[in-house]
């Protein structure tokens, strides 16, 4: 059994900055775990501490039931896949992936079958006397991959691995690493800031804001269930539509717009509305007015992009609303679209403290 | 042809004539008998001389006491060469995995220290270590001509600057792969510095055999003279003694003297530009 648990975790640097501010997680036995947040808020650190290459300040972390706060990296039973692959360059992909073995004094011809047969698996059989200087960004991410699979971790922990390759070959590699980690069933954490990639992956999804896990759960759950205004914008492609407002006691108003159909508000706060590109629909008596600014054709649908009519008024920047049509919606630049919407599908959010109401 | 590259061909064949000349004309008098050099001054053109002359000199003693040939003192300065050579390497390289890879007190501090060392050459502490050999009972051993010589800053700071640009994922994916600090600087470190290696060996090389005043100090015995000694003992003879000046022998024995390094600079130009260009990742 290879659970891996997070107690109280946090992270404190010599200089003071605080990179993990209390982490509490269980990840269950075969589970595949994604770390998801924006750029420096600390999802990588977090996997660096369960890999063993930064410290823990405080808090607890243990695999299998073993705590592991002081053990080397080398005997925590992890397997790190690293974003440029960190592959020796001097040696060969068979070099590559046996040393880990080597040094765990595993004998030779043992050394041998296994990775041959990890190397099919992968489909690097080909390439084994190669240096990686000599393979493609694909094969590369993939003998970085079998080194990882060979030494049969317990964790095997991914640290942004489909970053540096194309766009065609990450949803590729992303695929097989997903079919691949169901046929291993090994516990995983997979570090992304994608959040495609990370809505397609997971079996849980963690999305972490300045250190902490804002929440986490099922990548469905959090799409349709999310807990906090962070969690809404960064979940979802195209991002949630956010309109500043304000509740008068029977709709929501923005200056310019007003929305019915919400009730139990607090009307003494700044308050923000979350409305999907998906559940807008161009209807004739809508609440939203829009003026049409780009036209995305994505192949199957359209992404209508614009601005709400009359916000522009005393700022730079009119408020801009994205919206999902079909491949037949077609609407010029400068055009005006009434916009609706279901209000039950629609979230409020408190402004300042980002808790979800409704 | 444009004027632009006549001129520059123009100062290209005379600079190349200013570096080649002074060895084309040693080499040619060395070939020379020494009556014919001293009637008539430096030669241009191939003498008859040069199988006797060059003969003489790597195979029958000569110098003051007679006793050294210059084959020993090739000899001599190939030991110091590659003595100081690979010296520097072994130690500069442990300096460098040390200051970039360990976490200790002062580490910076150290390195700036070691580092300005750059500005005092030898001939600062060649007294204190001239004592200090001494008093080690080093004097006239091949040891005591190369240990106080292979401390190197440069050497340091290459192979600094060289492992702070391997990328540090390469030092954790071998943590977790189970390398022992040791087992990181022989297995990764060590191969993916190959070409540095090779180019400050060579540098060093040369540095080391066209030593002069360390070993001249340090050397008593004729036997232990390096070739570099060795010609200015020849010139010297030249002078005090009562005999014909042999500057056919002083010009062959500097012939000699430039070949090792020629040859090695040579051979190992591939490898040596390699290092100093690239930066292999």
């Amino acid at each position: 059994m290879s659970e891996v648990e997070l107690k109280g975790v946090r992270k404190v640097y010599p200089n003071g900055a605080e990179a993990i501010r209390g982490v509490d997680m269980q990840i269950a036995d075969g589970e595949l775990v994604v770390f998801v947040g924006p750029s420096g808020c600390g999802k990588s650190t977090l996997l660096r501490m369960v890999a063993g290459l930064e410290t823990i300040t405080e808090g607890e972390i243990s695999i299998g039931g073993r705590v592991i706060n002081d053990v080397s990296p080398s005997d925590r039973d992890v397997a790190m896949v690293f974003q440029n692959y960190a592959l020796y360059p001097h040696m060969t992909v068979r070099g590559n992936m046996s040393y880990g073995l080597k040094n765990r004094k595993i004998p030779k011809d043992e050394i041998k079958r296994i990775v041959e047969e990890t190397a099919r698996m992968l489909r690097i059989d080909d390439y084994l006397d190669r240096q990686p200087n000599e393979l493609s960004g694909g094969q590369r991410q993939r003998v970085a991959m079998g080194r990882a699979i060979v030494r049969n971790p317990k964790v095997f922990l991914f640290d942004e691995p489909l970053s540096n390759l194309d766009a065609k070959l990450r949803v590729q590699m992303r695929i097989e690493i997903k079919r691949l980690q169901r046929r291993m069933n090994v516990t995983s954490i997979y570090v992304t800031h994608d959040q495609t990639e990370a809505m397609t992956l997971a079996d849980r999804l963690a999305v972490i804001n300045e250190g902490r896990v804002e929440q986490m759960g099922a990548p469905m759950e959090l799409y349709s269930n999310p807990r906090t205004l962070f969690v809404a914008s960064f979940i979802g492609a195209p991002q949630m539509n956010l309109i500043p407002v304000r509740f008068d006691g029977t709709d929501l108003g923005d200056g310019v717009s007003r929305f019915a159909g919400f009730s139990d508000l607090p009307m003494d706060t700044d308050l923000v509305l979350g409305v999907r590109p998906d559940i807008l629909s161009i209807t004739t008596d809508g609440q939203l007015e829009f003026r049409v600014d780009l036209v995305e054709q994505h192949g199957g649908e359209n992404l209508i992009y614009g601005t709400i009519v009359g916000s522009d008024q005393g700022a730079a920047h009119g408020l801009e609303i994205c919206l999902k049509a079909s491949q037949q919606m077609l609407p010029k630049v400068d055009d005006i679209l009434q916009l609706g919407f279901d209000p039950a599908k629609a979230f409020v959010f408190r402004k300042d403290t980002g808790e979800r109401l409704i | 042809m444009n004027k632009h590259t006549v001129i520059t061909h123009f100062i290209l064949i005379i600079g190349a004539l200013f570096m080649t000349l002074p060895v084309w004309v040693a080499f040619m008098t060395s070939t020379h008998a020494p009556e014919t050099i001293m009637r008539e001054g430096l030669q241009f053109w191939p003498g008859g001389h040069f199988l006797e002359t060059y003969n003489e000199v790597l195979f029958e003693p000569g110098g003051v006491m007679k006793k050294v040939t210059a084959l020993g003192m090739m000899k001599n300065s190939l030991i110091l060469g590659i003595g100081f050579s690979v010296g520097k390497v072994i130690i500069s390289m442990f300096a460098a995995y040390a200051i970039v890879y360990f976490r200790f007190r002062m580490a910076n501090f150290l390195f700036w220290i070691i580092f300005m060392t750059l500005l005092l050459p030898l001939e600062v502490r060649i007294i204190p270590s001239y004592k200090v050999v001494a008093d080690l009972g080093l004097l006239d051993t091949h040891t005591g001509l190369i240990v106080p010589l292979i401390a190197s800053a440069t050497g340091t700071f290459f192979f600094r600057q060289f492992f702070r640009s391997v990328p540090d994922e390469i030092l954790e994916a071998a943590r977790l792969d189970g390398a022992s600090a040791w087992r990181f600087f022989i297995d990764i470190l060590v191969p993916l510095s190959k070409t540095m290696i090779a180019a400050i060996l060579i540098i060093m090389f040369v540095v080391g055999w066209n030593q002069y005043l360390w070993p001249l100090i340090m050397t008593t015995k004729e036997e232990n003279y390096t070739l570099v000694i060795g010609i200015k003992q020849i010139y010297q003879v030249l002078n005090e003694g009562g005999e014909l000046p042999q500057f056919q022998k002083a010009f062959a024995l500097t012939i000699l003297a430039t070949l090792p390094p020629v040859l090695v600079v040579l051979v190992f130009q591939k490898w040596f530009v390699k290092g100093l260009v690239e930066s292999e990742k």
